[in-house]
């Protein structure tokens, strides 16, 4: 009988909720350190995890991009079901905007041109997604790639734009320099201050990456917010019903092609965002840094983590971006696993490392129920 | 513009040349889409390994420029044999590694992209650090020349020279530009023949009309789609062969902007119509020649991809529309 | 131009039983449903969502001479008949008559390739369906069309936010009227789960309820969009008996609360019960019409049922 074999099940509140059952003041309390072990990372040098190759505030920073963009691109994929391969495309309009506006064709500082990016790349989502979005969604992939092969082949032919060699010399996010950060030092086998080694608050230089992590964390904690905010509103369930079943959405009333070209417009914002971050840092942008199989790690970055739950996206861009920088020495052979790793996942965890919410509902309301057979075949 | 009138001729050929190969490569997109409604994303590297079996079994045989006609041919005839073996094996093994799989589990279409991209960057890179696995496996000595400079492109000794047939326009149309039309058009007529005629090819429209209507009525589902990747794969492997032929160099990478333009073409022409597919292909191919001719040849994939997204937005289910359930296959 | 496509079941795989025996009576699933109970004297009258309210008697849609043709294929045929405000009318027909294909031209699906359909007097044009929907007219589907991966409560407010305007700006700085809508909102949607008696349930996935709750939050998604006219596509379909004759008593609650009901349904025992007037079509054509003891004589009603489908005439 189902109800035998169900009866063993007990409902065990997984880590998640007895996180949410704490009091808000040990909640609070528990970000903050979290938070703050966040900012400390790069000084804390931590073995292991420190990536021996590369710079690891680099890498760190590297990997916030990654997270910023899949934050965007799960709005468009996650919650509204668009397909989207062609993402890397608002985030080089992002960054060019920087460039063209702070370096190749005017001296605007780069905190201007952030909001200008971000306008800019949100008004090429509209504009690509007013005629593409009515296309059957699996010919929006197709459109959408086009698009980002359009744009990257204009960023390579126009002359305007910088042409192959790209655009340098882009100005740096101003700083204050208040106080030096020192680090820790682990060479001999236990922690040591290294008051040699410090980190400048808060400089954006050219040889130290961490000052450019740090802003990428607040740029994140930020998009997060903003995020949570929308997604659990009259928009993010229109948007998870025009996902789940499109027309059914329209005849409920919901206007279904507005609300996919919001998801696609936000979506490229932050995108665009991600761009202005990447030019701001790396100081010169050239169309391959814009390459197509971007798009496509943003892509499985979102869909590995877990499509629709944005913690679970957060951890699939960190696994996309930052197993290749820790294991540069099998730099050969790293699209190889990379490739290799995603079939594996695809094939034996395909709801992604962190299924999105709603499954975890529907376990828990499973589980529930379960235990209430119980007591019915008990009575 | 008088650049385009002026070779016109030249463009149009060379641009049908270009679409037959597109046809013949998004001939498996449009039918693995028509079976089971996936981009089936490494369908490029399918093509890619086509093009190296091609050229490997001319290497073996020595072939070289300046053989005698019956040498050519017979080169020739063995390049299609290798890449179309090549092809349809690695797309058999597509299918039954990274898709069955997730069919058995009913994994959402998404799930099946990323792993298809997955198979492909696999795929790609064996290929691309074919000289690094090889030293591995210490099988160096024999196939050195197989595999060195794994990732550079590599050239298909001149087995066919070049020789103008007759003349249109002031443009020499050459054997080869002759062979690679008339070759991929006599191909795609077969195939369709095939799906339109035979057991296995009636299989293949039940499923892709209606997949459990078509298990009803004792169709087997898996074996159909193994067929049809196979399908998929030969056509690839032909593509293959006539893309060396014409283009001369291959390299670990080449399939990947010939499968997007593949995939548009497929597209373009309503995807899962075969003929669409072709129909796809040449337009393509001719859309890109003639718009580049006015542009400026750097803008020639631009042109293909802005040729995608107006003819989406016209006609959403491409020239032909999609079917490849219905009769005209 | 979209070219006109079926609605098929999409999302939710409920398991389509047809008939009583393969109702979900595994005891999965069984205890739990019993539970449920509607509750018919929660107030869910519509909302005043702005639309002119006409008097009881008054026509409140008119189907005028709907013709539909899909290439070759007449699907409707000169159609016409009309609706008055709080009756409920019974659209009736053998299988394949047109019944489904007449509620997507009302609802905006399709455009009639002739004729007009005219609500509160003016005709729907080429309307959204969504701004079909927001004037007043709502559906429930044939084969059950739920949000399948969002909770119960959840499909219900996406009803009830057809009539809200809270956008990202809104949202983002939670500005008074997000609050507001939202509170109003989820007091109204609880109240109509509460009606149908799923108000247990809210929290669950569509997807994960049985098959009853499913055909019932379908019901509970439509009236939270405060619809003038209310549109059931074989809202009994895969009922038992006593299932169905529930139905139709809480289907006549809600008029009484001040709706308006189209009904299709295929057993005309039931239709016969529940409806005040009744309209039977055949190959697209409306073949007749007339309160139910005039359709119940009526020799070609009895001719197409008989020579159709026996068992739902008897």
């Amino acid at each position: 009988m189902t109800t035998t074999q169900n009866a063993t099940k007990k409902v065990r509140p997984n880590l998640n909720e007895r996180i949410a059952d704490l009091p808000l003041p040990i909640k609070v309390v528990l970000w903050i350190i979290f938070a703050l072990f966040l900012f400390a990372l790069p000084l804390l040098n931590i073995p292991f995890i420190t990536t021996p190759d590369s710079d690891f505030g680099g890498v760190l920073f590297t990997v916030s991009t990654y997270v910023l963009v899949a934050l965007g691109l799960n709005i468009v994929v996650g919650y509204a079901g668009l397909l989207d391969l062609g993402y890397v495309g608002f985030y080089a309009v992002g960054a060019y905007t920087v460039g063209v506006l702070s370096s190749q064709h005017g001296s605007l500082p780069w905190l201007w041109c952030v909001p200008i990016a971000i306008l800019v790349a949100m008004a090429s989502g509209v504009i690509l997604g007013a005629p593409t979005l009515r296309v059957r969604g699996d010919y929006l992939a197709i459109v959408t790639l086009g698009f980002g092969e359009i744009v990257r082949l204009t960023l390579i032919n126009s002359e305007w734009l910088g042409g192959a060699q790209g655009i340098s010399e882009i100005p740096r996010p101003p700083g204050i320099e208040l106080f030096e950060v020192p680090s820790i030092d682990w060479s001999t086998g236990v922690p040591v201050v290294d008051l040699g080694t410090t980190t400048t608050f808060l400089k954006f230089g050219i040889s130290d990456f961490i000052p450019y992590y740090w802003l990428a964390l607040v740029v994140i904690a930020l998009v997060l917010v903003f995020d949570i905010l929308v997604k659990n509103s009259r928009v993010g369930r229109a948007w998870e019903a025009t996902r789940e079943d499109e027309d059914a959405a329209e005849l409920m009333g919901v206007p279904t092609f507005r609300f996919k070209l919001l998801a696609f417009a936000l979506g490229a914002a932050i995108g665009g965002l991600s761009g202005a971050m990447f030019a701001g840092k790396s100081g010169f942008i050239n169309p391959q840094s814009f390459e197509l199989l971007l798009s496509i790690l943003f892509l499985a970055a979102v869909v590995v983590g877990g499509q629709g739950n944005r913690w679970g996206v957060i951890l699939g861009a960190i696994v996309v971006s930052y197993f290749p920088e820790r294991f540069r020495e099998f730099a050969d052979f790293r699209v190889l696993v990379f490739g290799l790793a995603l079939m594996l996942l695809a094939i034996f965890r395909p709801q992604g490392l962190l299924p999105p919410r709603r499954t975890l509902r529907a376990k828990r309301a499973d589980a529930r129920q379960h235990v209430l057979e119980e007591g019915e075949a008990g009575a | 513009m008088q650049f385009l009138i002026d070779n016109f001729w030249a463009l149009t050929i060379t641009g049908l040349t270009l679409g037959a190969v597109y046809a013949l490569v998004a001939l498996g997109y449009t039918l693995v889409y028509g079976v089971l409604r996936l981009i089936n994303f490494a369908h490029s590297e399918v093509f890619m390994y086509g093009t190296f079996a091609a050229l490997w079994v001319v290497m073996f045989l020595g072939g070289k420029a300046g053989g005698g006609t019956g040498q050519v041919i017979f080169w020739i005839a063995m390049m299609f044999v290798a890449a179309m073996t090549m092809s349809g094996l690695i797309a058999v093994l597509l299918e039954r590694f990274a898709y069955r799989p997730l069919r058995k589990r009913n994994a959402p279409p998404l799930i099946a992209l990323i792993s298809a991209v997955g198979a492909s960057f696999v795929l790609a890179e064996v290929m691309g650090l074919r000289e690094k696995i090889v030293a591995w496996v210490g099988l160096d000595d024999n196939l050195r020349a197989y595999v060195r400079n794994s990732r550079n492109a590599v050239g298909l000794p001149d087995i066919v020279a070049k020789e103008p047939v007759f003349t249109v326009g002031g443009y020499a149309v050459t054997n080869v530009d002759i062979f690679v039309i008339v070759g991929a058009i006599t191909i795609m007529v077969i195939l369709d023949q095939f799906v339109k005629r035979s057991r296995l090819g009636r299989g293949i429209r039940a499923v892709a009309q209606d997949p459990e209507a078509a298990a009803l009525m004792g169709v087997n589902r898996d074996r159909v789609i193994q067929v049809t990747f196979l399908v998929g794969g030969v056509m690839a492997g032909a593509a293959a062969v006539f893309y060396l032929l014409r283009i001369g160099i291959t390299r670990y990478d080449a399939g990947f902007l010939l499968g997007v333009k593949a995939f548009t073409a497929a597209v373009l022409g309503g995807i899962g119509n075969l003929r669409g597919a072709l129909l796809g292909g040449f337009v393509l191919g001719l859309a890109e020649n003639y718009g580049s001719a006015i542009v400026g040849t750097q803008w020639k994939d631009v042109v293909a991809f802005v040729l995608l997204i107006v003819i989406l937005l016209f006609r959403p289910t491409g020239l032909l529309g999609e079917s490849l359930g219905k009769a005209r296959a | 131009m979209p070219e006109p496509t079926n609605p098929e079941p999409v999302g939710a795989e409920p398991t389509p039983p047809s008939t009583a025996a393969e109702r979900p009576a595994t005891p999965a699933t069984a205890p739990v449903d019993e539970v449920t109970e509607i509750n018919p004297d929660v107030d869910i009258a519509p909302e005043d969502i702005g639309v002119p309210v006409v008097a009881e008697g008054e026509r409140l849609l008119e189907v005028d001479t709907v013709t539909l043709r899909f290439g070759g294929v007449v699907a409707l045929n000169e159609v016409s008949f009309h609706i008055n405000k709080g009756e409920i009318l019974g659209l009736i027909g053998p299988n394949g008559a047109g019944k489904t294909t007449c509620f997507n031209v009302m609802t905006g699906v399709y455009q009639p390739t002739s004729g007009e359909v005219r609500y509160l007097g003016k005709p729907l044009g080429k309307r959204h369906k969504y701004q079909i929907t927001k004037l007043g007219i709502a559906r429930t589907f044939q084969n059950i069309r739920l949000f399948a991966n969002m909770t119960a409560l959840e499909n219900v407010l996406v009803g009830v936010d057809a009539h809200h305007s809270t956008g990202v700006v809104t949202a983002m700085f939670r500005l008074p009227k997000h609050r507001r809508e939202e509170e109003q909102g989820r007091a109204r949607a609880m109240e109509l789960l509460e009606f149908m008696g799923l108000a247990g349930k809210a929290d669950e996935l569509a997807r994960n309820l049985p098959y009853g709750d499913q055909r019932r939050l379908e019901i509970a998604r439509a009236l939270a969009t405060s619809p003038q006219l209310l549109c059931l596509d074989e809202p009994a379909a895969g009922f038992n008996p006593a299932e169905k004759a529930k139905l139709m008593e809480l289907i006549r609650t809600i008029r009484d609360q001040g709706y308006t009901v189209l009904l299709i349904e295929h057993d005309m025992k039931l239709v016969m019960g529940v409806t005040d007037r009744i309209v039977v079509l055949e190959f697209g054509r409306k073949i007749a019409e007339g309160t139910p003891a005039e359709i119940r004589d009526n020799p070609a009603v009895i001719a197409a049922y008989l020579g159709v489908d026996e068992e739902d005439a008897s």
